[in-house]
């Protein structure tokens, strides 16, 4: 039995998102799922009836109708009252939720004995779980979006020019948190050909700030302010004076202040006095970010634009609701990429699996049980420590085996290096044994040092090896004129002949060997 | 000097020729660990020519010897190409070889060598001339012949004698054989007889060994080559109770032998199979499994090439022997050097075989001038290849095969590879359809996003860079 994805027509208003796209519909309809489309859904994102039927999907005519029928919901904003009431047992919905700040809103969730997950509350920090950040993707939207607006609103060129009707200096943009919204803004108005800056409380992201064209600002304060997840925590008392330090010099200077910090479950740090906004020049642009979450910006009123003492502030909350198309298509495919996590079978029905992590965190709500906050994910160990191939030791010191072998293969080589090893013990003369036990702990310490050689340098290991087995030599040397008792009947020439040949021949690879190995070693260099 | 001098001398010796292959672990110590090795080399030979065995009557024959032999070596040193440093390496390796035969016979005729050993003692040590010199045969041979396929005097393909198990087989038991004959005579005269056959026999084995194993398991061979000069260095060390050839031997040997342990690993191949030579169990037969890559290769010019790297962010280098061959590296650190001044992200990825010996491409990059923290082995590049925008392979073709993936009925199938196939663009240089060593056809060459950059290596990368500059 295959399960159909039903996706409302959002309720909230002003909202111009859709929950999924004609593009995705048909690879949800590969991945087995049924889809159902709400009538006018996908309208205010350009995105005709017609469309989705043509993908394959069914488009049905009211909300009660889709809610019914559909098994998993996929949604933008979480549900309204109405629609949590449209819900029936056993229904998974997917959507913003934000779990924190709407207790209610859970309650009645569990009390639908439904499955929700939340897309917002994925844990971002696993590598895999990125493909369905819908966060990301809506941040990155978002801070496109506020360049933009800014544009719109600020008087000027944002790119320098020089024209015949004068000069035109490029306009200097402030960005208040380099997260992904913040990096998108850098990249945004880098490319408009402003003169960027970021500042965030998390040094880390400076490269990544250069890295996008802006320069970054630091705080004259040592303290590091990475919170975990990706999120930046709340600063000591001293970092935040010089923090407001910082923000009214640039205040003084920026033409375009985009603010985008946030600390999670957090009202939104005050970063821009009423003073500084005074300090801007007439026709400045903010655009602050953290509207919603009460404003980085003193005089920012959500949702609105406002002009207050020259200086436009811009405090929309639903930025990626006007890039409509762009911003469904995006959030589409994240729920995609999460519906094949889901649906791991490719036979239309999801599996909501406790025991994955992402899944795990993604969700709020499990049949009626209030499953949010998740426990505390285990981060894997940083990449950095880069595990040794584990290698089983030879038993004979020269072995050359293949493959690691089976737990049975060693035991096996084991027996066979003891057997020898009493086979020696019992025969061999006390002097042979001497030299045997040099032998076998200098193939261990060998067998120990070369598995520190860098790969690139394999070369030069083998020709240094080489060189150092020219220490033959010393076999021929003493051949040459040995002290020998007298009337000791010997072919002295035939032997002086050899040594002197093999001293020659030796020699050549003896200093060959060590010249060209410092050679090339002269050539590696950083 | 004496006998306890020489002693603590040698010990000083092994310490610096450990901590010599010890500073080799990365490229900031190794010079360091080149000059421990020279120290220990020099400590070794003055504390033995000082010592107690050497009479001053030796010192003109071993300054002579000597200084020939220095100046052929400092002079092979000076004038050999990077490309050819496989050659010189088996040619090396053969002289270890030949000296490890030539000190055994000497060994073996000198009855002052000997008199002290009686009973159990004298048939050790004979049987340790016998092994000293069998594997200096084998390490000879072996090595002359590797040396003529390394540098083209005999032809890469592995030249299989019918039943060649049997004769490998027949050459042992030959060995053990006149083993037991030589240790039963009495008298240098009657033990000639056996040695002789011997080292023959070894020396057939040696040739037959190599002949049979194939262009692209050359690294292999090579390390293995390295591994067998230092088992007879060892060797030699037990005939002459001498501890010092002992340890450096055994050094040596687990060393080579460790490489090639590396190397096999990363062909996915199994030592013996290498060993027992050809492609595959089935006498060398080319291999016919496989469904043929369907679909059109596309080829592209190398002005395309240049508007592709220029337009690119990332992009990863993939070098082969066709790079070696066409002596193209300088004209890839030009690329490199230009497409980094424009801030395009350029590295190196390097497959453990690439080339014809451990590390032959590091060297090759290296003497470009190419830095070495943008070399990357495959490991560490292999997760970056679907962020990148151009992956560029000069000359290389099994390395990139992704049949080995793929494909289970590949004969390369589960061997590593560099996943060249995942970044947006690859662009693959090569002088012609033809495949690689491992005569299996590349479907990489048939993938949408794959282009053909057809003709030698070096010549087209000059194009392609004056194709950058304008």
């Amino acid at each position: 039995m295959t399960q159909v994805i039903g996706v409302p027509r959002e309720t909230f208003a002003g909202e111009r998102r859709v929950a999924t796209v004609p593009e995705v519909v048909e690879r949800l309809i590969k991945l087995g799922f049924g889809v159902r489309v709400q009538s006018g859904a996908g309208d205010a994102a350009n995105f005709a009836d017609d469309a989705y039927r043509a993908a394959g999907a069914e488009v049905v005519a009211d909300a009660a109708a889709l809610w019914a029928g559909s098994d998993v919901v996929f949604k933008v904003r979480a549900p309204s009252v109405q629609e949590v009431g449209l819900m029936r047992q056993g229904q998974t919905l997917i959507s913003f939720i934000w779990p924190a700040q709407n207790p209610e809103l859970m309650q009645q969730l569990a009390s639908r004995k439904v499955t929700v997950l939340a897309i917002d509350a994925l844990p971002r920090m696993l590598s895999r779980a990125q493909k369905m950040d819908a966060l990301t993707s809506m941040a990155g939207i978002t801070g496109y979006r506020a360049v933009i607006e800014a544009a719109h609103h600020f008087g000027r060129f944002l790119t320098g020019q020089v024209t015949a009707a004068g000069k035109i200096p490029p306009a200097k943009v402030f960005i208040a948190g380099a997260g992904v919204a913040g990096l998108a803004a850098i990249g945004t108005a880098v490319g408009l050909g402003a003169i960027v800056r970021a500042n965030d409380t998390r040094a880390e992201v400076a490269d990544q700030v250069a890295s996008m064209g802006g320069e970054f600002v630091k705080v004259d304060y040592e303290e590091e302010g990475s919170g975990g997840g990706g999120y930046a925590r709340v600063m000591s008392e001293g970092f935040q004076r010089a923090q407001r330090e910082m923000y009214a010099r640039q205040a003084r200077e920026a033409d375009i202040i985009i603010t985008t910090a946030l600390i999670p479950g957090k009202p939104a740090p005050r970063l821009i006095t009423a003073d500084m906004v005074r300090s801007m020049r007439p026709g400045s642009v903010i655009v602050d970010l953290a509207a919603e979450q009460g404003g980085n910006c003193e005089l920012t009123e959500p949702g609105k634009v406002v002009v207050k003492h020259g200086v436009t502030l811009i405090g929309y909350t639903d930025l990626p609701s006007r890039l409509a198309r762009q911003s469904s298509t995006l959030y589409a495919t994240n729920l995609f990429r999460l519906a094949e996590e889901l649906c791991k079978g490719k036979n239309g029905v999801i599996n909501v699996d406790m025991g994955d992590d992402a899944i795990r965190g993604l969700t709020v709500v499990k049949d009626g049980t209030i499953t949010w906050p998740p426990p505390p994910l285990k981060l894997p160990a940083p990449p950095l420590v880069v595990a040794k191939p584990a290698s089983p030791p030879k038993a004979a010191g020269h072995g050359q085996t293949g493959a690691p072998a089976s737990a049975r293969a060693t035991a096996i080589a084991f027996f066979v290096a003891a057997a020898l090893f009493w086979f020696i013990g019992a025969h061999a003369p006390a002097a042979f044994l001497a030299h045997f036990t040099v032998f076998v702990l200098a193939c261990f310490v060998g067998y120990m040092v070369i598995w520190n050689v860098t790969p690139a340098l394999h070369t030069p290991l083998m020709s240094v090896t080489n060189a150092i087995s020219s220490i033959i030599a010393i076999g021929a040397l003493v051949q040459v004129a040995p002290p020998l008792e007298a009337a000791v009947e010997r072919p002295a020439a035939w032997i002086v002949g050899l040594a002197v040949v093999s001293i020659a021949l030796v020699a050549i690879n003896m200093f060959g060997g060590f010249a060209v190995t410092q050679r090339m070693l002269q050539m590696f260099r950083k | 000097m004496s006998a306890t001098l020489a002693t603590v001398s040698y010990v000083g010796a092994t310490i610096l020729f450990i901590l010599s292959l010890g500073g080799l672990s990365n490229p900031e110590t190794s010079r360091r660990g080149n000059l421990y090795g020279v120290i220990g080399m020099t400590i070794a030979v003055l504390a033995t020519v000082s010592g107690p065995h050497v009479t001053a009557a030796g010192y003109p024959w071993i300054v002579g010897a000597m200084l020939v032999g220095a100046t052929i070596g400092l002079y092979a040193a000076r004038v050999v190409k990077m490309t050819q440093m496989p050659e010189l390496v088996a040619l090396m390796h053969s002289l270890v070889g030949l000296a490890a035969v030539l000190v055994g016979y000497a060994n073996y005729i000198d009855p002052a060598a000997a008199s002290q050993f009686t009973g159990a003692e004298r048939t050790i040590h004979e049987i340790e001339i016998y092994i000293g010199i069998l594997i200096g045969a084998v390490t000879f041979s072996g090595s002359i012949i590797a040396f003529g396929k390394l540098s083209g005097k005999i032809g890469g393909k592995p030249v299989l004698l019918p039943a060649r198990h049997w004769i490998n087989l027949t050459g042992l038991l030959a060995v053990i054989y006149f083993g037991g004959v030589f240790i039963g005579v009495h008298g240098v005269e009657a033990g000639m007889m056996p040695l002789a056959v011997m080292t023959a026999v070894s020396l057939l084995f040696g040739i037959h060994m190599v002949m049979a194993i194939g262009g692209a398991d050359m690294p292999v061979v090579v390390s293995m080559l390295n591994s067998y000069s230092g088992w007879a260095a060892a060797a030699t060390g037990f005939m002459l109770s001498n501890d010092l050839l002992i340890v450096t031997g055994a050094l040596v040997g687990s060393s080579g032998a460790i490489l090639s342990y590396i190397m096999c690993r990363a062909m996915n191949r199994h030592f013996v199979s290498v060993i027992a030579g050809g492609f595959g169990t089935g006498g060398g037969a080319p291999a016919a499994a496989g469904a043929q890559p369907a679909g059109e290769v596309i080829p592209v010019a190398a002005a395309e090439t240049a508007a592709l790297l220029r337009e690119a962010k990332n992009v990863i280098i993939v070098p082969g022997y066709g790079m070696a061959v066409a002596q193209a590296q300088h004209a890839v650190y030009e690329i490199t050097k230009l497409l980094r001044e424009k801030g395009v992200n350029v590295r190196f990825g390097i497959h453990p075989v690439a080339g014809r010996m451990p590390g032959h491409m590091n060297v090759l990059l290296a003497e470009a001038k190419v830095p070495y923290d943008i070399v990357l082995e495959m490991d560490e590049i292999n997760a970056d290849f679907p962020d990148t925008d151009v992956a560029m392979v000069i000359g290389a073709n099994d390395i990139v095969n992704p049949a080995a993936q793929d494909d289970p009925s590949s004969p390369i199938a589960g061997m590593p590879v560099l996943e060249v196939w995942k970044a947006k663009t690859s662009i693959v240089m090569k002088r012609s359809m033809a495949s690689g060593y491992a005569g299996v056809d590349n479907p990489l060459f048939y993938k949408d996003n794959n282009r053909m950059l057809f003709g030698d290596a070096k010549k087209t990368l000059d194009e392609v860079l004056a194709a950058l500059k304008t």
